[in-house]
């Protein structure tokens, strides 16, 4: 790696003296003290990964068969994350004023006069807004990617070569878009590092791209997010035709101000509510909200780190900050219009996902839904005027989230890629899965929300805003509350009904058909894997007996080759557990999502008595040009009760309520059911399936998704492909018919004349000696006749 | 020396041809292509038309020599020696041509050759 240290000096050279600091927050009332002058070293923060994803690239060209890109990755990322930190130490130290900043540019990237007057310019450059907010996100990017690359490095190592190196570019790229998407000091930026995720996701879901599902996936992905891009894009022309700006410097000054950028009042111009509104399209369009929900559950079909990392921890996350950004934009509206419709959007999809999720058996779609609805948290939370909840638990649903799909991976690459609940049972109980079994319980009780969990503090925050904001401000907001509320409950269910399934519970499985991921459990009969694996001296993930030659591109005949050649008479399947880089990768996650807990009794920040370090953080940040209205969101009570003291025993009461439930219906017999469960085999719930029976039809809806993808394919993809087919028609009879018919008519001209071509020699023969005695008559006429 | 050829053209020539003026060779002339024409015609094996054919030019060489002699100089005779050396040259490939032809379809008959109808 010494190449990479000695190209940073060169990436920040790049910068050269490019770097500025600019002021303070211009807001008359928020006036901070004068941000630190931040140096060029910040931009290694994007450029790390960028030159990591080049690097894999040229391990591309030379055609690297080893886990170099992996190590590449890992070091950059965390790399990468030390310089967040470091950004974040320099950022905060400048004096702990609300609203500091520093902007930092690499190089002109849009800037240009379209008139004489000042106002008149169009400026985005390649430059960086670096303050708390920024960091914030930035440290769990950084951070999380470089502990998932690790664990990717194990996970993906069937597929090490090509595949293996196409992964982590576009994983490199991924932190790098997303790098812009956070970092980026004017919205075009942010647009051009949000279609930049979007496209590492596309790639990244569409990986395994000789298994159909998968490019299907990848494709819905791309094009429904292009759907909400739309409002973004919109968004962004709006802010510009508006405001005479897309940099975020002179935005924040404006809406501060109150002004539009020709000096009109805000507060009542029609733009102060549709901007927000447009935004909110892209918003709802990344972070898989309301009917744009749907790409999300199909992303799973990505390899299981993906899934962990960009439709878990970070891209998703990407709606929410981007109101985050903007958050004064929105609160700009005095009738918070926008907001009411982001904190009911995100009740509804919290619980629609949930109720999805309580039916459906697949536990890594389980955690899809559960992303989503958990999305739909932190966005009621940006809508109830709790941008602190909002960030906050984001931030702790990145690292418990992360820890459970890295669980969850772990299992399905442990069991040939199966998934279904009700196919495993007792995985923490088998050899070398204990401690996945330890990390899918602490990811589950920060997910249920039990006491003294980072999830369960930063749900709270979002659970007492919906009580706390009055219905004045935000419409229903109760209501909301009341919706998250039943919804927590309804987490807690689901996600024990996973753990208590699959996790504890008697020993049983049924291995998957994952060709990759069974080669890697299977040995003779008569040995143990272990002994299998050090007869034939293979490293982990390096052929596993079978000499199938790593081709690529071939994963649908492996499949079908692995159906003929697995002769159960002969050959044994054993879970293969997680190596040394999954396990450590999983150990990091959990201990982190323990640690963030303790994040919230840190009040050390001003602004961190209400939601600990987080709250200091995003107090510190540009989010606190709402601080006016959000401050104004108190005084709503819980039962007469102030419900930020009685949350903590309401949401903790709701949650226990839920794991008991699960516990009762899935758990099994004895301790591990909390003694309350009566499941013995991994297949069989009794209680739950008969509950399941008595609501028959409702299950099933829900099993099924309530149908959504098929509601669409009849509402819209059947409705484009009959008007493509019509079109389709119309392009070919009307206008190709035209251009024929002007094509045929010389050609019936020609078939006429063409009939004087006998091919008969006399014939032409005699042509020309008629031709001859005609032009001889002719000049013998006019000849001799004019002589007379 | 104008008005002696003058009467060399005009008048009967001299000699036991005294009768022969160049009227005389032009009618030969035409009368021998008129044969060939008419041969070219009305045969069909290609080798009595590639005869007809070579009649045809030397009719016209008649002419030329005729009115070379005409107009006392040695255009005309130019012309004729190029148009044979050219015409015995054109003779060869032609023959090959038809020998080639004959091999096709094992018959002179120009009639079978009639796949350029359109």
């Amino acid at each position: 790696m010494t190449d990479l240290i000695n190209q940073l000096p060169l990436v920040l050279g790049m910068a050269g003296d490019a770097a500025h600091a600019s002021g303070g927050h211009a807001a008359g009332a928020h006036a901070g003290p004068v941000a630190g002058q931040l140096p060029s070293w910040v931009l290694a923060m994007p450029f790390l990964p960028l030159l990591a994803c080049v690097l894999c690239g040229l391990c591309a060209v030379f055609k690297v068969r080893t886990k170099l890109p992996a190590v590449i990755t890992v070091v950059s990322l965390a790399a990468a994350f030390v310089v967040a930190l470091l950004a974040y130490q320099a950022t905060m130290s400048g004096g702990a004023g609300a609203g500091q900043y520093a902007v930092v540019k690499a190089w002109d990237w849009i800037n240009f006069q379209f008139g004489s007057q000042s106002t008149q310019s169009v400026v985005a450059n390649f430059a960086f807004y670096i303050d708390a907010l920024t960091c914030l996100w930035m440290l769990f990017v950084c951070g999380l990617g470089a502990v998932i690359a690790l664990y990717a490095s194990e996970y993906m190592s069937h597929d090490v070569g090509p595949g293996y190196t196409r992964f982590f570019v576009a994983f490199n790229l991924f932190v790098f878009s997303m790098a812009c998407l956070v970092m980026g000091d004017n919205l075009l930026l942010l647009f051009l590092g949000w279609e930049g995720v979007g496209l590492c996701s596309y790639l990244l879901i569409g990986y395994f791209y000789t298994k159909p599902a998968a490019v299907a996936a990848g494709k819905k992905a791309f094009i429904v997010n292009r759907i909400g891009d739309v409002g973004l894009s919109m968004g962004i022309m709006a802010t510009f035709v508006v405001f005479g700006t897309v940099e975020y410097t002179k935005l924040f000054e404006l809406i501060a101000a109150g002004k539009t950028g020709a000096g009109q009042d805000l507060a009542t111009h029609w733009s102060v509510w549709v901007i927000p509104a447009l935004l909110t399209v892209g918003a709802f369009g990344k972070s898989a909200q309301l009917f744009f929900y749907v790409w999300l559950p199909d992303a799973m079909e990505g390899p299981t780190p993906v899934s962990a990392l960009i439709h878990a921890a970070t891209m998703v996350t990407a709606g929410v900050f981007l109101i985050a950004r903007v958050y004064p934009l929105y609160t700009a509206d005095p009738s918070l219009t926008v907001l009411t419709v982001v904190a009911w959007a995100g009740a509804i999809t919290a619980l629609w996902a949930a109720t999805i999720e309580m039916a459906i058996f697949d536990i890594k779609r389980v955690m899809g839904y559960s992303t989503i609805s958990q999305l739909g948290f932190m966005f009621a939370g940006l809508g109830l005027l709790t941008p602190v909840g909002a960030a906050f638990h984001t931030f702790t649903h990145a690292f418990f989230k992360a820890t459970l799909f890295l669980g969850v991976g772990a299992v399905m690459h442990g069991f040939g890629g199966q998934l279904d609940l009700r196919r495993m049972s007792g995985v923490m109980w088998m050899k070398g899965f204990g401690l996945v079994g330890i990390a899918m319980l602490i990811g589950s009780i920060n997910l249920s929300g039990v006491p003294f969990t980072a999830g369960y503090f930063s749900k709270d925050m979002i659970l007492a805003a919906g009580f706390a904001t009055p219905g004045t401000m935000i419409g229903g907001a109760q209501w909301v509350g009341w919706i998250l509320l039943l919804t927590a409950g309804m987490t807690a269910y689901y996600t024990f009904r996973t753990y208590l399934r699959v996790y504890v519970g008697p020993k049983e499985f049924v291995p998957g058909d994952d060709p990759d991921l069974v080669d890697m459990g299977r040995h003779p009969k008569g040995t143990t894997l272990d002994e299998h694996h050090a007869h034939h001296g293979h490293g982990h993930g390096h052929g596993h007996g079978h000499d199938h030659g790593h081709s690529h591109g071939g994963v649908a005949d492996r499949r079908l080759a692995h159906r003929q050649d697995f002769d159960p008479t002969t050959e044994e399947f054993d879970p293969h557990p997680p190596g040394l880089a999954m396990k450590a990768a999983i150990a990091i996650v959990m201990v982190l999502s323990v640690l963030a807990a303790g994040l919230y009794f840190y009040k050390g920040l001003p602004g961190g008595e209400h939601g600990g370090w987080v709250g200091g953080v995003v107090h510190a940040s540009q989010v606190s040009g709402s601080q006016a209205v959000v401050d104004k969101a108190h005084g709503g009570t819980f039962f007469g009760q102030d419900p930020h003291k009685v949350m903590y025993y309401v949401s903790a009461l709701i949650g226990f309520i839920g794991i008991l439930i699960a516990a009762f219906l899935h758990g099994p017999k004895g301790w591990q059911g909390l003694f309350i469960g009566n499941r013995q085999k991994c297949d069989v719930a009794p209680r739950a399936d008969r509950l399941a029976n008595l609501f028959g039809p409702l299950t099933k809806l829900a099993r099924n998704k309530y149908y959504v993808d098929e509601i669409y394919d009849a509402l819209i993809v059947k409705q484009l492909w009959l008007t493509s087919h019509i079109l389709h028609w119309f392009d070919k009879w009307l206008v190709d018919g035209l251009v024929n018919l002007f094509g045929l008519m010389p050609r019936g001209a020609g078939s006429i004349a063409r009939k004087q071509q006998t091919g008969v020699l006399h014939e032409y023969a005699l042509r020309m000696a008629l031709g001859v005695a005609l032009v001889l008559a002719i000049v013998i006429v006019v000849k001799v006749g004019g002589v007379r | 020396m104008i008005d002696v050829l003058l009467t060399l053209a005009s008048g009967p020539t001299p000699g036991p041809m005294a009768q022969a003026t160049l009227f005389h060779y032009l009618i030969v002339s035409a009368l021998m292509f008129g044969i060939g024409l008419i041969g070219f015609l009305t045969r069909r094996n290609l080798i009595i038309m590639f005869l007809c054919t070579e009649l045809m030019f030397q009719a016209a060489g008649l002419s030329l020599i005729a009115f070379s002699r005409f107009h006392l100089n040695h255009t005309g005779e130019t012309f004729v020696i190029f148009v044979l050396t050219i015409a015995a040259a054109e003779a060869a490939l032609a023959l090959a041509l038809v020998v080639l032809l004959f091999r096709r379809q094992e018959t002179l008959d120009a009639g079978v050759w009639s796949q350029l109808r359109g």
